[in-house]
């Protein structure tokens, strides 16, 4: 059998597991009133008067930040806490597709919940006609940053069968991709006399960084192929953890 | 149809399995004996593919587990300790997936999860969630997943654990009728459970098997004839008790 079906198969169990409990909702509401909070209440959307949506995506990495380990705090901790792990990884697949078909179920799980935030652009575009290029640009590196954040995700609960721990790592490992190329940070740092260049160079593996210019509109394959090596690093991360500790 | 050579392996420097060697063939029901502890469960994870043997290997139909992980684990059906399964799905939707794992699409799919439902005797239950079930019903559904494929060779780690006497009689008896057609693993340490089901028999102790043979091959290891004095003596001067 081909490994996309066995993908498929694990992608769609965990898919449907989201929305077999409250999570789920929970999860999408909470997503939706944050970014709609965020934008219309913290970033002032309507006092602009300016129909784009850098303001919206301005909180996303936020907002992940603290909503995406939620999602995927499970993935790995639940199965070992339940013994399935024994389970899944005794049947004809392999680990790196049980482990994919997981991050993907996750990372799809995350997409519904930025597709649902589309009223936003009808509003600017009620409004205003905004820039769709840039509107699309955005949505864009919003979705490969939700797919980094999954994959820092999957990898910390691979690390033990407590969800809790898997939440906590996933936030602290995320925080710390994202606040090194915080703009106040970076500055902060930058006076202390540390040479620009490993300023800018640590910064520039930030999350932030990469996302900062989709934000506003420019597709840089650069960024595209950061992401994915921030994806495909974690998962081989866990892919190495789980190998190694699937037993204990 | 199961051929396993000189099993080995070492958690840090405790060595859980010490180099265990058997075969097992259609129609064997083989019952691993043993107390906790005696390195059952690490042997059948490591036949199973779920750890990594330190040395040695296992050859299920043909498949190395090394070499060709996933294509022993298609021969092969497993029922781990303590019966897991993802506990929010219902039966007939926990069989499906399992069903489509092992590669099994549409209308076939359907008649292997009906059958699996119907040989594990869980039709009334196959609409509940598995976390509404009783232990037995858990334990069986376990059970269904295992022999979904029809697998030539079925491994079970303490399948009637915890079980009421009627529903140890039912798993026993679903083995039975599988027996002809397989070659079965067991683990235990319940010891009427070799009468009961079992062709052959290995007592392991400490990582090493210390006898092999039919039950009755078994019993006349001691003047008594009586398999726990035999298992008695064979397990615990070694542990020095």
């Amino acid at each position: 059998m081909c490994p996309c079906k066995k993908i498929k198969t694990v992608f769609g169990r965990e898919f449907k597991s989201y929305f077999d409990s409250p999570v789920a909702y929970v999860f999408l509401v909470a997503f939706l009133v944050l970014t709609g909070f965020l934008t219309f209440g913290v970033a002032m959307f309507y006092e602009r008067r300016q129909a784009d949506l850098t303001p919206f995506f301005f909180w996303h990495p936020w907002v992940y930040l603290l909503l995406v380990p939620a999602a995927t705090m499970g993935l790995w901790a639940e199965e070992r806490r339940n013994g399935t792990i024994e389970l899944l990884l005794t049947l004809p697949i392999t680990l790196w597709e049980a482990l994919i078909g997981k991050f993907l179920a996750a990372w799809a799980f995350i997409g519904i919940a930025l597709a649902l935030t589309f009223p936003i652009v009808c509003t600017a575009a009620w409004l205003g006609s905004p820039d769709f290029g840039a509107v699309f640009c955005g949505y864009l590196g919003s979705f490969l940053l939700a797919g980094a954040a999954t994959a820092i995700g999957v990898f910390a609960s691979s690390l033990s069968r407590s969800q809790v721990i898997g939440f906590v790592i996933a936030l602290a490992v995320t925080f710390l991709m994202l606040i090194i190329g915080f703009d106040p940070v970076v500055n902060a740092v930058a006076n202390w006399g540390v040479p620009s260049g490993v300023v800018n160079a640590v910064a520039s593996c930030s999350l932030l960084q990469h996302f900062e210019s989709m934000r506003r509109g420019v597709v840089d394959f650069a960024d595209i192929g950061y992401y994915a090596g921030v994806i495909v690093f974690m998962l081989t991360a866990a892919q190495v953890v789980t190998d190694s500790r699937k037993a204990s | 149809m199961l051929k396993v050579e000189n099993l080995k392996k070492c958690f840090g420097s405790f060595q859980a399995v010490k180099g265990i060697s058997f075969e097992v063939k259609k129609g064997e029901v083989l019952g691993f004996l043993g107390p906790n502890g005696a390195g059952k469960s690490t042997t059948m994870r490591m036949i199973t593919g779920f750890i990594p043997p330190t040395s040695g290997t296992a050859e299920i139909c043909g498949h190395d587990i090394i070499k060709d992980p996933v294509g022993a684990k298609s021969e092969l059906g497993y029922l781990p300790e303590a019966a897991p399964s993802y506990r929010a799905m219902t039966v007939t939707d926990f069989l499906a997936f399992i069903a489509k794992i092992r590669g099994f699409a549409g209308a076939a799919a359907k008649a292997k999860v009906d059958e699996a439902i119907e040989k594990a005797k869980l039709t009334t239950v196959a609409r509940q969630t598995i976390e509404t079930l009783s232990k037995g019903y858990r334990q069986r559904t376990c059970f269904a997943q295992a022999i979904l494929h029809d697998p030539k060779v079925l491994i079970m780690d303490e399948p009637t654990d915890g079980l009421d006497p009627n529903q140890k009689f039912v798993v026993r008896q679903m083995i039975k009728e599988m027996a002809a057609e397989k070659a079965i693993i067991i683990s235990t340490h319940i010891l009427e459970e070799v009468d009961a089901v079992c062709t052959r028999a290995l007592i392991i102790s400490r990582g090493e098997i210390k006898a092999d043979g039919t039950p009755d091959k078994l019993r006349a290891m001691d003047p008594s004839g009586k398999l726990d004095v035999v298992f008695r003596n064979l397990t615990m001067e070694k542990e020095g008790k």
